[in-house]
């Protein structure tokens, strides 16, 4: 692929390169150096062979002698006839043509003038080239004097500009990502002003969809995502920093301070909620969360990701290739890769968990999280006064409270063991010994039921008490013989059995040292054999528990009565039998598990007030207070709104963010790139062949923002500007725009591209500017139609002679549908949406352990840069988009049947297309005709053609036949989507939504022309 | 009509038209089903040499299947079943954080006997009663090993060549370079399937089959195993063929007008594309309609065959495919990461398999197609032969990742049959004899498809980037 610049080459170089012109280095010379020496005598010091670098002036003059061909070996290897001796070898795969070692000949002889490769030299505002007056027509800004100056030089000329339809389409859909309003291109139309399209470029730079259009390439390059990826591809909420990249678009903000703000805001000095916030930009990295992960080796990925994100977006370089040897071909070092990735190497992320919220993460609430934050904050602090008050007058009624206390406290309550007539288990065996225990023993079912039969030694019972209790043939020791020692009662029964008739026993509270998240012990008596109660602790069972039951109203018993007890034990969790338990009851309705607690609070009111410990008065004034119901309902409500503001706080989004620690970690140079592997030491640095970054100290990721801004920095505005003149025009002035190194393009615009560097940078890095000079310029103005002369000498258009003409990227064309369809929603920003998306994919990709949950109404019309992006399976709605993985600035541009399948089948396009066909059908008085130019305005902008019509209208005949043959179909068609059905005749409207899905088919309507 | 248009609109038909009807036009054609009009460096390479291979279906076991519980046969490991791992093996050699150290770990004889298979005599353990069956027709190699210690990494070596996804995959590359020999299917397909209820299913990633910075078009179409295997196949619930034939001949006409204004052949490669898609519509469901099938092809595959979405059914639609001109098929089935159930799950993953992979390679033989299709089985790694679990407690034993041995099979393609290749050491720890790296399969699957793969390279970001890195030898031992 030495292909590059060669149609370029051969229609600039082969006219314009004489014997007397000098070989240029940069352009002409290094790039034969990269391809065919540096692999062996480049910047790779490992790989150097003889010791001979050609990539730096001093070492290759050591076989270069300046005008003199004959006396320089690397001139008589390069030529030699000896397979021994020649260069490059033979088997290298690599050779030179006669020409390039001619040119690298004269070169030579014109005294090897060294310069170095063009993107590493500092930029300088290259003259603007004069017009001759022939040439004045296609110059309206120095970018068209760039442009024309080369086309002199060729066969070609610039076209002219483009009809006023196609410039409304071209600019909306560039700058807003939608198309134009009918009306809006009436307007443009009918505006008669020379400054008509000028206004109109301002008139969209100044609209909100601004900032959404422009924001989903600084997605890609940001890696946004909605989850982590890898295994468990967990949520995160990284949506804020999202609407913030939107609105700091649309407020112009300077590009220094965007770039400032995402790489190092919260190291401001003045550091608030947005510039912390910004920081998201380097925390959008993949998080791995999979078992068997090493913390140390995921944390060093990340920061690799981040350095070389910072890399790809402002410098483009490949510092990738750094990470485990010197740079192949760019000026670059395995050392200045490490320098570089010990800026990002300080937070304390340390790599373990698979968290989308891993910390330091920053609040980002929602405007009505933030209100409901607000209004709990005020009704605590509302409460903690009310409360404060009520316990000041408590205070001064607890010598009357004591005194009534203690008289009721002197009959402790009882607990009286019950001994069973009879024991059964359906599979176990019980055995109940003198204290009332029973065991359970012999081979442990799935799920077993107890029944025990008694004759209460009492007269009265108001509660029942359980203890489950620990026995050494129980798993660990502890409650049952289940593979945790835990055990789920699923039902406890009682009945009282009088004359041999069962009689239930209504129980009505309950109490338990220990209930396990939902596994409460009011399950046992809700009648649902699936609830149950448990203990587990999320540690071995290693205690002991109790329960009290309390019956609805006291139990008076008569002689002869026996009780009818019956324990169940049903729960999906097998095995879970209590194995070793006791039964008591108690006459008491207030009966607690609390009871040594009150044996506490009986002693501490027998001694006198002022013997009391400071234990004994705090007891008494708790007790006194959970008695009181004014009290308990205040601290209940207390309980409850800070309950409901924890659970506002945790639904609040978090925004992972950049933070230092305050321990430097050390970093080291990493062997192969393994995170095991540490070698030589290093600080933060920034690469040695770059304008260096001056520090006192240890350089921060400020400085380094500030070093990438530095007006000095060669890279960042040559970069910046490039990628926007991709975003214009299809492809950048450098072709490769993560690729500035040697290997990358040179850009055949080079002058038009530092114009515009400075232009960017000289403007103190106004982008709403930069992209406005761009496109009021001709040359983006021009026609996109091709002529032969330009098909045969510059079939890529690298000359710009003619506007670019390309398919839509898939999120755009599916924002377009939407708005010509009139379904488009304009809320801006918020948590991520769910959208149509054929059904399974989610599940398929993840064994089902992730859900699609389509959203409904009006999220489904979301623009696309709010749809949900699922790392490890994208919305397959974006056929042609960056993956968001990792880092990406190139453009992902295809054309395949499948995209075909889905444009014409996906039911985002099927509802447009009827939902558009509603909107021209409900137009009153028109003609067939009429209609669809409607259809064609708000698409195309214009109306549609006679052949066109022609085609169309009778494609509409046979549609109206097909369908008036098959109605049901056509209420099926007519009915796609979510969207409300309006009442037109059905096969009238499915045969106009036939015709409107061809349109959004139509190649004109997939294009920007 | 312009006369640039009028040659655009010429070379376009005779490019994407004419050669196709001519049935000279498969590349072109096939380009086309793969998205976007080929830029030179695009279109699909000739051959180093001849090919032994037209075709690749790589049956891929993800999880790691334990090599020494189903090819590697170790007697003394059944000898020291219970006891330290000895010393000399592990030294220096990494192992997940699950076990951390290999010291001291007990070894783990393998749970169900073997047996030695046919005339080659090649050990398959009872667990794979088909596999075993047709031995003499397959080639283990008993000696690979690989880098990487975690699936995802490990996986992707395999496939791509690094341990970083990024890549582009073998499939890519084989599509790259060869082209394709369908009109209506694409030329790299992945199916995935999972054996049901299992513990320790590991998740498919699309950069498995990703074309890395190969163009778009060579990334694997993945074939869903629920709902319609190829999304968006089906017509707008209400508009049937007819309906739909005359909107797209609508489409064409207009796009004509459009290609003689814009002279752009985009635009004449986009009315191309509607028509594949539409034909594509109808080879899709031609290709998944099984009734064309015998009873006694269907009882071959084993049960669940005629259900989407197990492996049965894939192994079946992988013939299907290769049969109308796939060039790569890339089977995975997960759940082979028995951690903890030697004893219970692995029966399971070997009941899902065994017979459907057999029966694969029946039927390619039946068929005539196996002698130029290749067929590959294994998984990412090996299994310790060490326990990872308690030994007194056999429902729950259990095997690690193992990177340093493990055994895959080979079949037709030109590789010889009945043979067995490369040895693990005494205990199935370490590959010993003629140690195959996943670098090298790679250079042979490569060198069966007529590539030699030091030269099957690409441009990107200024290197010429290969599938075995700089790595890799063909195995030319096991050639036929």
């Amino acid at each position: 692929m030495n292909s590059r610049n060669t149609a370029i080459c051969l229609l600039l170089c082969s006219s314009s390169l004489t014997a007397a012109e000098t070989p240029d280095f940069s352009r002409q010379i290094l790039p034969l150096l990269s391809e065919n020496c540096f692999q062996c005598h480049g910047p790779d010091a490992e790989q150097r062979e003889a010791g001979l670098a050609l990539h730096e002036q001093s070492a290759a003059m050591k076989v270069i002698r300046g005008g003199d061909r004959s006396a320089s070996e690397l001139y008589s290897r390069i030529t030699s006839s000896d397979p021994d001796t020649v260069m490059p070898p033979p088997d290298s795969g690599l050779e030179l043509t006669t020409e390039e070692r001619e040119l690298i000949g004269s070169w030579i002889d014109d005294g090897a003038e060294w310069s170095r490769h063009w993107s590493w030299e500092p930029i300088t505002r290259p003259a603007v080239p004069p017009i001759s007056s022939q040439n004045s027509a296609g110059v309206r800004n120095p970018i068209d004097a760039f442009v024309q100056k080369k086309l002199f030089q060729t066969p070609l000329q610039v076209s002219a500009e483009a009809d006023r339809r196609t410039l409304i389409r071209r600019l909306s859909l560039d700058l807003r990502g939608l198309p134009p309003a009918p009306g809006e291109v009436t307007e443009f139309l009918n505006d008669l002003s020379p400054q008509a399209y000028e206004n109109l470029v301002d008139r969209f730079l100044m609209q909100s969809s601004f900032g959404e259009r422009i924001a989903w390439d600084w997605l890609d390059a940001a890696r946004y995502a909605d989850s982590n990826g890898y295994q468990g591809d967990q949520e995160r909420t990284m949506w804020p920093w999202r609407d913030w990249v939107v609105e700091a678009f649309n407020q112009n903000l300077n590009f220094d301070e965007f770039t400032r703000w995402q790489l190092a805001g919260d190291l401001l000095p003045e550091a608030g909620y947005e510039q912390k916030l910004a920081t998201g930009f380097c925390r959008n990295h993949m998080i791995n969360g999979e078992g068997g992960r090493i913390a140390e080796e995921n944390r060093v990925d990340y920061v690799m990701d981040m350095a070389e994100t910072t890399g790809t977006v402002w410098l483009g370089l490949t510092l990738n290739c750094c990470r485990c040897h010197d740079h192949k071909f760019d000026s670059l070092s395995q050392e200045d890769y490490y320098k570089f990735y010990a800026f990002f190497n300080q937070t304390p992320v340390n790599g373990g968990g698979g968290s989308g919220q891993t910390a330091p993460v920053l609040d980002a609430p929602e405007a009505d999280q933030q209100q409901q934050i607000e209004q709990y904050q005020q009704r605590l602090s509302d409460l903690a006064e009310q409360i404060r008050l009520r316990e000041a007058a408590l205070s001064s009624l607890q010598s009357q409270w004591e005194s009534d206390r203690r008289a009721e406290l002197t009959q402790p309550q009882q607990w009286t063991p019950l001994r069973a007539d009879q024991l059964r288990a359906t599979y176990q065996q019980l055995e109940q010994s003198s204290d009332g225990v029973i065991l359970a023993s012999g081979p442990n079912p799935a799920n077993d039921t107890y029944t025990i039969l008694v004759t209460p030694q009492v007269s009265r019972i108001a509660a029942f008490r359980l203890e489950a209790l620990k026995h050494k043939s129980h798993t660990n020791g502890g409650l049952a013989r289940s593979d945790s020692g835990n055990f789920v009662l699923t039902e406890f029964e009682v009945s009282v059995v009088r004359e041999g008739q069962d009689q239930a026993v209504p129980l009505a509270q309950g109490e338990a040292t220990y209930e396990q998240g939902n596994l409460k012990i009011i399950n046992v008596f809700d009648g649902d054999p699936r609830s149950g109660w448990a203990v587990h602790e999320g540690r071995p069972v290693d205690r002991e528990h109790a329960a009290v039951l309390r019956t609805k109203g006291v139990l008076e018993l008569m002689p002869g009565d026996q009780l009818r007890i019956v324990l169940r034990h049903d729960s999906v969790h097998v095995s879970h039998n209590l194995g070793r338990f006791r039964l008591l009851t108690s006459s008491r309705p207030d009966a607690s598990l609390n009871q040594d607690s009150q044996q506490q609070i009986l002693a501490a009111l027998k001694t006198r007030a002022g013997d009391r410990t400071a234990e004994q008065t705090a007891q008494l004034r708790t007790a006194q207070q959970s008695e009181d119901a004014d009290w308990k309902k205040l601290t209940e409500e207390r309980k409850q709104t800070e309950g409901k503001l924890a659970a506002v706080r945790k639904a609040v989004p978090k925004v992972m963010v950049m933070q230092d620690q305050a321990d430097r970690r050390e970093t080291f140079i990493l062997d192969r790139g393994l995170y095991n592997a540490p070698g030589q030491s290093v600080t933060a640095g920034t690469p040695s062949s770059l304008p260096p970054l001056t520090a006192d100290s240890e350089p921060t990721r400020l400085q380094l923002a500030n070093w990438l801004m530095d007006p000095r920095n060669p890279l960042t505005a040559r970069v910046l500007a490039n990628r926007y003149w991709q975003m214009l025009f299809g492809q950048g002035l450098v072709k490769t725009p993560s690729d500035f190194g040697v290997q990358g393009e040179i850009p055949l615009h080079e002058d038009l591209l530092d114009w515009l560097a400075c232009e960017f940078r000289d403007s103190n890095w106004d982008l709403k500017s930069l992209i406005r000079t761009i496109v009021t310029s001709h040359t983006y103005r021009q026609s996109s139609a091709r002529t032969p002369l330009q098909m045969e000498h510059d079939p890529d258009n690298r000359l710009l002679s003619r506007a670019p003409r390309y398919r839509l990227p898939s999120w755009m064309l599916r924002d377009q549908a939407l708005a010509a369809s009139g379904l488009l929603s304009e809320r801006i920003g918020g948590p991520p949406v769910n959208v149509y998306q054929p059904e399974g994919v989610w599940e398929d990709a993840t064994f089902g352990r992730k859900t699609y949950s389509q959203d409904h109404g009006d999220s489904l019309y979301r623009r696309s840069l709010y749809v949900f992006w699922r790392r490890i399976i994208g919305p397959t709605i974006f056929f042609d988009n960056a993956p968001r993985q990792t880092c990406s600035v190139d453009v992902f541009r295809t054309n395949s049947p499948l995209h075909a399948l889905q444009l014409f089948n996906d039911v985002t396009y099927v509802e447009a297309a009827r939902v558009l066909a509603e909107g021209v059908l409900a137009e009153p008085n028109k003609t067939d005709r009429d209609r669809l130019d409607l259809i064609f305005q708000r698409l195309l902008c214009r109306p549609a053609g006679d052949a066109e019509a022609e085609v169309l209208m009778q494609g509409l005949q046979r549609s109206r036949k097909l369908f008036a043959e098959d109605q049901q179909q056509a209420v099926q068609f007519v009915s796609a989507g979510e969207a409300k059905v309006s009442d037109q005749p059905v096969t009238e409207h499915a045969a106009w939504s036939a015709l409107c899905l061809a349109v959004l088919n139509l190649d004109e309507t997939l294009t920007r022309e | 009509m312009h006369p640039i248009s009028q040659s655009v609109t010429d070379m376009t038909r005779r490019e994407l038209l004419g050669r196709g009807s001519l049935g000279l036009g498969s590349v072109a054609l096939a380009e086309l089903l793969q998205g976007g009009q080929a830029a030179a460096s695009e279109r699909p390479l000739l051959p180093h040499f001849a090919p032994k291979a037209k075709r690749v279906i790589y049956l891929f076991q993800n999880g790691a299947p334990t090599h020494v519980d189903l090819f590697d046969y170790k007697p003394e490991l059944q000898r020291l079943h219970g006891q330290p791992l000895p010393g000399g093996f592990s030294e220096g050699k990494r192992f997940s954080t699950m076990t951390g150290q290999a010291d001291g770990k007990l070894m783990l004889a393998a749970v169900e006997p073997f047996r030695q298979r046919g005339d080659s005599g090649a050990w398959v353990s009872d667990f794979l009663p088909h596999t075993a069956a047709i031995a003499d027709r397959l080639c283990f190699i008993r000696s690979m090993y690989t880098d990487a210690v975690n699936h995802a990494p490990a996986i992707q070596l395999l496939l791509s060549g690094a341990q970083i996804p990024g890549r582009p995959t073998m499939g890519a590359w084989a599509t790259w370079g060869l082209g394709s020999e369908t009109e209506t299917l694409p030329a790299f397909v992945v199916m995935t399937s999972v054996t049901k209820n299992t513990s320790c299913g590991q998740i498919f990633y699309d950069f498995y089959w990703g074309n890395g910075f190969l163009p778009s078009r060579f990334q694997g179409v993945k074939f869903r195993g629920t709902g319609d295997p190829v999304l968006y196949i089906r017509n707008p619930s209400g508009m049937n063929s007819a309906m739909k034939r005359g909107l797209l001949d609508d489409i064409a006409r207009i796009n004509e007008l459009k290609l003689r204004e814009s002279g752009d052949p985009e635009t004449a490669s986009r009315t191309a594309q509607y028509e594949m898609a539409f034909r594509m519509q109808t080879s899709v469901p031609e290709l998944t309609d099984l009734s064309g099938e015998t009873k006694q092809t269907l009882d071959m595959y084993g049960p669940g065959v005629t259900e989407p979405g197990t492996f049965a059914h894939n192994c079946l639609l992988a013939r299907r495919l290769v049969e109308r001109g796939t060039r790569f098929v890339q089977l995975m089935h997960a759940g082979w990461d028995q951690h903890n159930s030697i004893t219970t799950e692995l029966y399971n993953q070997c009941r899902d398999t065994d017979q459907s992979s057999a029966a694969l390679i029946r039927d390619l033989d039946r068929l005539g197609l196996l002698e130029e299709t290749l067929v590959i089985w294994g998984g990412e790694f090996g299994r310790t032969p060490f326990i990872q679990g308690d030994l007194n407690n056999r429902q729950r034993w259990g095997r690690d990742h193992h990177p340093y041995a493990f055994t895959i099979w080979m079949a037709g393609g030109g590789i010889r049959p009945g043979m067995n290749w490369g040895a693990s050491d005494e205990l199935g720890f370490n590959a010993a004899v003629n140690p195959v790296h996943v670098h090298d399969l790679q250079a042979t699957v490569l060198h069966q498809l007529g590539f030699d793969h030091e030269r099957l390279t690409y441009r990107f970001q200024g290197r010429q980037f290969r599938l075995t890195d700089v790595h890799g030898q063909v195995i030319h031992d096991i050639l036929s």
